[in-house]
């Protein structure tokens, strides 16, 4: 699922005992920075209550317990060193394999410190009735609109959010349209183009407005 | 009251979509649910803010959103990476060479992919121009939403068309250039665009000169925009404004100094930071900038190298990155444009998601226009410089 | 016409010029189309650039774009239609006073175009109303939607408000007044199209793998 993928910036040849490199534009690379997650991730576990084991470095990111996602990331946001005070990116993506489950992307920088991102990712129980993860609306403004999407297209619940509606489609709609499993409503495949299976469906279209004009 | 005969079930009477609502104030007002667009001259597309007027003062907003939202990104999960470079073209319509570096600079990184010198310093002039064309027009906007009737307007499209003549003679298109690969550029620029390129340099600092004699110092712009719609550093931060509007606010990031993507390590420009957040800063921020980026133009026009345009390694049929992620953000003119890029090793992306400058930067919109007159929440919106294909996606 | 051409040419020399009534509407009219200052996606850019120094809309009479319905006769749907913004579109043609005519501007408003795949894209206005003057590209250029006003300007001219019996004047007579407007449903729009503009086409190329068994019976259906 998620597996890693070595930071692709690396080379090809780190040596297995390293630390897993920073991603991406990791300027400062000679001391361990701050965004080192190995180290990051034990600093959490010691300074903010309650999170032993409930934080992991998995790849380029740090997966943080839906249960403790707003201590860490107010952690994050006010730690002296970190600051990570700009909540660039938040987005949603949705995993069938190997487990069901909704992934809320956070993408973190700090605008007085210049350096990030930190990529944190935070799941959902399951993809159906408890897709909930908690809002971080209160901490940056900047989520308030991306979670709005991020519930329209994938349905995920922020709880805590102050006004969780649908933004980019319309109230009535059921279906959360970019989930991998939606299936657009069939209107575009009436038009004859030349890819067979379309051309299959317009005929069977072909026969049931036959049908139905009861020829 | 209810009649005692009147069934219980009885539908309730469906609620009227605009209603008034009677409010205790001094002059016993009511308050006014006004809808202004989708269709609306000064939307900027098709957006809709849903206001709350007490006489003519602003006392709450909601922008609506999504009447362009065109499905950009389940459309990427489904085509070939290289098929969706013509699709960033169309996010942000008025710079759609910076949308194809955002692309072009995500999958590199997720790939390992080098780009050639020469590619690099092709990619800084057509994103510059592309940022000199946006603010420029975006001042000629927000001067036709302050009421000066079509003549600024039609001035910057002037000469945005001689700039997109340059975009047309190299990429083939006006608007919709298509013009990055991974690893490089699709054609190289003749000695002749880059004469025309230079010729235009060269005369646009005589355009700004007469378009800040004639703007700038305009008192209607000044009084209309000084003051007005004021956005403090501290929330510009929280709320993940970027580009222009964050400067106007004095945060002192530019995406161009902080990640130096690209070349952009190499070139002297600075970032103009504005003091006080309002909506002049704004546009005064844009000017400002416009003189940076014909800065970096001919730095980059001195300096430019011959040599190949395009990385030779980099397949361009069946391209297949390994499995990883990648987030890569460039400093597009509207702000801090960022790509997220999931691979799992297929030929089209796992999760590609869009990180849109405008469509953050609006989330504070009624911040900012909480007391104002309803006229002013028009330049106010003017001034956060929105694009709908990038807003909606 | 009424007049004969050459009778004409005879009088012209002699200083006296004969016209019909319509002649001079339909000049009046071809020369003063009002756009609805209506924009929706990067189409509009190029809209706006024809509006502009360069390509000079104002040449045909055409570059007062209105913003309102009520004073508009022409309609540029220049982007993308979405499902959440198709009953606006309707809504905003049905406010149009006739005679109105409706220009398709870009791959987008003709049949969805490259967004066509998307779940909440419309694929092709003429699905609710009727277009006159369909411009393809992706944008198409200025000089394309110039090319479209003089082609409905062709239009009007042809058009014979005294013969009722004329086909065009027909068409135009027969519209209904309110074009139905769609509801946003729980999956898509309802209806999806207005069934009297719109029919599906019928696919006109056999199947290459399917055989040509699968349509053979359909064509005979059909008959
Ligand atoms: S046809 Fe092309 S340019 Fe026009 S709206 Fe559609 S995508 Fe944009």
């Amino acid at each position: 699922m998620t597996e890693p993928a070595a930071p692709p910036a690396a080379p090809a040849g780190t040596p297995p005992a390293a630390p897993p490199a920073p991603p991406a534009p990791a300027k400062p690379a000679p001391p361990p920075g701050p965004l080192d997650l190995g180290p990051l991730v034990a600093r959490i576990a010691a300074e903010v209550p309650g999170t032993a084991g409930l934080v992991a470095a998995e790849g380029p990111a740090l997966v943080v317990d839906r249960r403790v996602l707003l201590e860490v990331m107010r952690f994050l946001r006010d730690d002296k060193t970190l600051r990570l005070d700009f909540l660039s990116n938040l987005c949603a993506v949705d995993w069938l394999k190997p487990v069901a489950v909704l992934e809320v992307v956070y993408h973190l920088f700090s605008v007085e410190k210049r350096h990030g991102p930190l990529t944190v990712k935070c799941r959902t129980a399951n993809r159906t009735d408890d897709a909930v993860v908690p809002s971080v609306v209160s901490l940056w403004r900047s989520a308030e609109y991306q979670e709005r999407e991020a519930f329209d297209l994938y349905g995920v619940i922020f709880a805590g959010h102050p006004d969780l509606r649908r933004i980019l489609t319309w109230d009535e709609l059921t279906d959360f349209p970019m989930r991998k499993d939606y299936r657009p409503p069939d209107n575009f495949e009436w038009e004859p183009t030349p890819h067979d299976e379309v051309l299959k469906r317009a005929a069977a279209h072909q026969a049931e407005r036959r049908e139905k004009a009861g020829g | 009251m209810r009649d005692v005969d009147e069934p219980v079930g009885a539908a309730p009477e469906p609620e009227p979509r605009y209603k008034l609502t009677p409010v205790e104030s001094a002059f016993d007002q009511q308050q006014l649910e006004v809808s202004i667009g989708p269709q609306h001259p000064s939307t900027h597309g098709v957006f809709r803010m849903d206001v709350t007027l007490d006489g003519e003062v602003v006392t709450k907003l909601k922008p609506v959103m999504g009447y362009l939202h065109r499905n950009h990104e389940q459309i990427a999960e489904r085509t070939t990476y290289l098929g969706t470079m013509p699709f960033t073209d169309r996010l942000d319509y008025f710079g759609s060479l910076a949308n194809n570096w955002g692309y072009a600079l995500t999958v590199e990184k997720l790939a390992g992919i080098t780009v050639p010198e020469r590619a690099e310093y092709l990619r800084v002039i057509m994103c510059e121009l592309t940022r000199v064309v946006n603010h420029t027009c975006v001042a000629g906007f927000l001067l036709q939403d302050l009421g000066a009737w079509m003549t600024p307007l039609v001035w910057a499209l002037r000469e945005r068309e001689k700039v997109l003549d340059v975009f047309e003679s190299v990429t083939g298109a006006r608007m919709m250039c298509n013009y990055f690969r991974f690893g490089g550029v699709r054609v190289d620029m003749t000695d002749d665009d880059l004469a025309v390129v230079q010729k235009i340099i060269d005369e646009y600092p005589a355009f700004l000169d007469e378009f800040e004699a004639l703007m700038t110092k305009n008192e209607i712009l000044q009084q209309r925009c000084q003051g007005v719609g004021v956005l403090s550093k501290e929330l510009a931060i929280s709320a993940g404004i970027s580009g222009p509007m964050a400067r106007a606010s004095g945060v002192p990031y530019d995406v161009r100094k902080v990640d130096k993507y690209g070349i952009y390590d190499r070139f002297d420009f600075k970032v103009p930071l504005g003091e006080k957040g309002d909506v002049f800063d704004r546009y005064y921020m844009r000017v400002l900038e416009v003189a940076e980026s014909l800065k970096i133009l001919r730095q980059a026009l001195k300096d430019m190298p011959k040599g190949p345009i395009q990385d030779p390694k980099t397949k361009i049929r069946n391209f297949r990155p390994a499995k990883g992620e990648a987030y890569g953000r460039i400093e597009s003119p509207k702000g801090e444009l960022g790509f997220y890029i999931v691979s799992q090793g297929d030929k089209s992306p796992y999760r590609y998601h869009v990180r849109a400058p405008s469509f953050v930067n609006l989330t504070i919109l009624e911040d900012m226009c909480l007391g104002h007159k309803l006229a002013d929440a028009i330049v106010i919106l003017g001034a956060v410089d929105i694009v709908l294909g990038e807003v909606d996606r | 016409m009424a007049v004969d051409e050459g009778l004409k040419r005879e009088l012209a020399r002699t200083g006296v010029v004969t016209t019909t009534f319509e002649a001079i509407y339909n000049w009046g009219r071809r020369s003063s189309i009002w756009p609805l200052q209506f924009g929706l996606a990067c189409c509009a850019i190029e809209m706006m650039a024809t509006g502009g120094a360069r390509f000079d809309l104002a040449r045909f009479g055409a570059e007062v774009f209105r913003g309102s319905p009520r004073q508009a006769d022409l309609m540029i749907v220049a982007g993308t239609v979405t499902k959440k913004m198709a009953p606006q579109v309707v809504r905003l043609w049905n406010q149009m006073p006739e005679p109105k005519y409706c220009i398709a501007m870009g791959a987008c408003a003709i049949a969805g175009g490259p967004f066509k795949e998307g779940y909440n894209v419309l694929k092709g206005i003429d699905r609710f109303i009727p277009v006159d003057v369909h411009i393809p590209g992706c944008p198409p250029r200025p000089e394309a939607l110039l090319h479209a006003i003089i082609t409905l300007q062709e239009k009007i001219d042809h058009q014979h408000f005294t013969r009722l019996s004329h086909p065009i004047a027909r068409e135009i007579d027969e519209r209904p007044a309110e074009y139905p407007i769609p509801r946003l449903g729980k999956h898509d729009l309802e209806p999806p199209a207005n069934p009297v503009v719109w029919q599906p086409p019928e696919p006109v190329r056999s199947l290459p793998i399917v055989g040509q068994g699968a349509l053979a019976p359909a064509k005979e259906g059909k008959a």
